[in-house]
């Protein structure tokens, strides 16, 4: 495959390392292509739970992808991946999205929590051991998307009742625990979480 | 990864977002949200050569509240509808319509990365901000290389998963008009489980001048191949005095011209039912509300 033909190169754009489709051309610094050069890799520096990452990648990896197998932070769970099930939530910028329906190359510059960032070294964060206390979990599968859907939610809000509880999970399917369990967990953290 | 193999373009500015769109003409996609067509690639229903990401593009993302029209950028979040949006519109204001409406769209996970101006595009017949904006009589502004043009709703959508976007045009703006003092809105929806596209959603806004309506704006999702505007309805209800009795008698009549597709979760009857419920209950609260914001 060749290298699409530059057009009217103008400044460098804000993102590194713009590199052609294929390894046979691999673009300098200096004559990095303008933005309207299409591109099938590209450079992006991501921060992920405190620690900043530059990797190159192809443009149509997606973000879950990216953080599972290019970062090892397999602790973000994949699922439908379309959007459906939440499993593979996480916060972007401190908001809760699907990590699923982003490409990597998109989280140029973006700020992630995933699950590997509640945790304080071996001390689970109050979330995390209210769910462990109150049964909020059976498979797992579905937990790391509740419990950074759960972070978002307290953050913002105190004193839930059930109803808001559970229209706040309700973008994160579980299909073990019937989500009495997580309704009494995130009730439960709400309590312990100094905020 | 699941995707067919594409190139990726991350465009600053909307005329170079317009000449990449002129030069891959029908092998591009505009890249907003991702929440529809990163799915629809997954699938690989869609196999574009080249994803336009129009997230860094500057000057898509406005809020322009002014006396006689609010201003949408086509990339404002959905989210950004439901918390920033809000705050800034006078009260009471028949834009209040758009909050109420996005609040059924998916989840916030959704919302956070979804954008006005990509559901519009999207034109899911079940969609919820298609039918707000047609209820609303708003304005769609679309850009190309080689001009622009301003559509009503009724032009924009044309069917199932269908609008007038030409491939090389780009969705710029959504300009909703003010509407009079006295005018009241409702957005009511079944759908099987909260987030759900709606199996039936009704969008109204409704002027109340000396007892009379003296203008209505009507919409339906869910009950055809696309977006329904309820022309006949608004055309029955100017001059009609708001009456629990007139409401009845005419959102079923209305909802009797309907064909629903019928699905797994009921016959094309059954949503026609769910049109005249949600319809009689929308006309009350709208009629309802907009006594409130004559008062
Ligand atoms: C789990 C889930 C639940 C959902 N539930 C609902 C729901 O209940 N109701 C609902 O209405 N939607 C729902 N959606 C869809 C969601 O609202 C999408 O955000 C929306 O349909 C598309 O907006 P987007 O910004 O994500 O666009 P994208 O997915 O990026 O694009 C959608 C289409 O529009 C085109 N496009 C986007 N922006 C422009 C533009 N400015 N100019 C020209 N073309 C453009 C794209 O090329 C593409 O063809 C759901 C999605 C998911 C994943």
């Amino acid at each position: 495959m060749t290298v699409p033909p530059t057009t009217a190169p103008t400044e460098p754009t804000s993102a590194p390392g713009t590199t052609g489709r294929g390894s046979e051309q691999t673009m300098h610094v200096e004559d990095r292509p303008a933005v309207a050069t299409p591109a099938a890799e590209k450079s992006i520096r991501v921060t992920v739970n405190g620690t900043v990452h530059e990797r190159t990648v192809s443009v149509r990896r997606s973000l879950v992808e990216f953080l599972r197998e290019d970062l090892g932070l397999t602790g973000t769970h994949v699922g439908c991946e379309h959007g459906v099930c939440g499993a593979c939530t996480v916060l972007m910028d401190g908001e809760p999205i699907r990590a699923c329906l982003m490409f990597a190359v998109q989280a140029d510059g973006a700020e992630f929590t995933t699950v590997e960032g509640l945790a304080e070294g071996d001390r689970l964060h109050p979330i995390q051991q209210a769910f462990w206390d109150h049964h909020g979990l059976q498979c797992g599968f579905c937990t790391p998307g509740i419990l950074l859907t759960t972070y978002d939610f307290l953050r913002d809000n105190r004193g839930a009742d059930e109803a808001e509880i559970r229209e706040a999970v309700s973008g994160n399917l579980c299909r073990c625990t019937g989500y009495q369990g997580i309704v009494r967990s995130v009730q439960a953290a709400d309590e312990t979480w100094e905020r | 990864m699941k995707p067919a193999p594409f190139d990726y373009l991350a465009p600053t500015t909307i005329e170079e977002t317009l000449d990449v769109l002129a030069e891959h003409g029908d092998e591009a996609k505009v890249l907003a949200g991702g929440q529809s067509l990163v799915p629809m690639l997954n699938f690989r229903l869609a196999r574009p050569a080249v994803l336009v990401d129009i997230n860094h593009v500057a000057g898509l993302d406005g809020i322009e509240v002014a006396a006689d029209s609010l201003t949408l950028g086509a990339a404002v979040r959905q989210r950004a509808l439901e918390t920033r949006l809000p705050g800034q519109l006078p009260r009471p204001s028949a834009w209040g319509l758009l909050p109420e409406a996005v609040g059924y769209v998916g989840h916030q996970q959704i919302r956070a990365r979804g954008t006005l101006g990509g559901s519009l595009a999207h034109a899911d017949p079940a969609a919820e901000l298609p039918a707000a904006v047609t209820a609303l009589g708003a304005t769609l502004c679309l850009r190309s290389a080689d001009g622009q043009r301003e559509v009503g709703p009724d032009e924009f959508f044309e069917g199932f998963f269908t609008t007038c976007l030409a491939p090389e045009e780009l969705l710029v703006a959504i300009r909703v008009p003010a509407w009079p003092a006295g005018t009241g809105t409702s957005f009511l929806e079944v759908s099987r489980r909260r987030g759900d596209f709606a199996q039936v959603a009704v969008a109204a806004a409704i002027t109340v001048a000396d007892g009379r309506i003296t203008r209505a704006g009507i919409a339906l999702a869910g009950v055809a191949g696309g977006t329904v505007h309820a022309r006949e309805l608004e055309d029955g209800l100017v001059g009609q005095a708001p009456a629990a009795g007139t409401f009845a008698e005419l959102a079923a009549d209305y909802a009797a011209t309907l064909d629903p597709p019928p699905d797994v979760h009921g016959p094309a009857e059954y949503r026609r039912a769910l049109a005249a419920h949600l319809l009689e209950r929308a006309l009350t609260e709208a009629t309802g509300r907009s006594s409130a914001a004559a008062a």
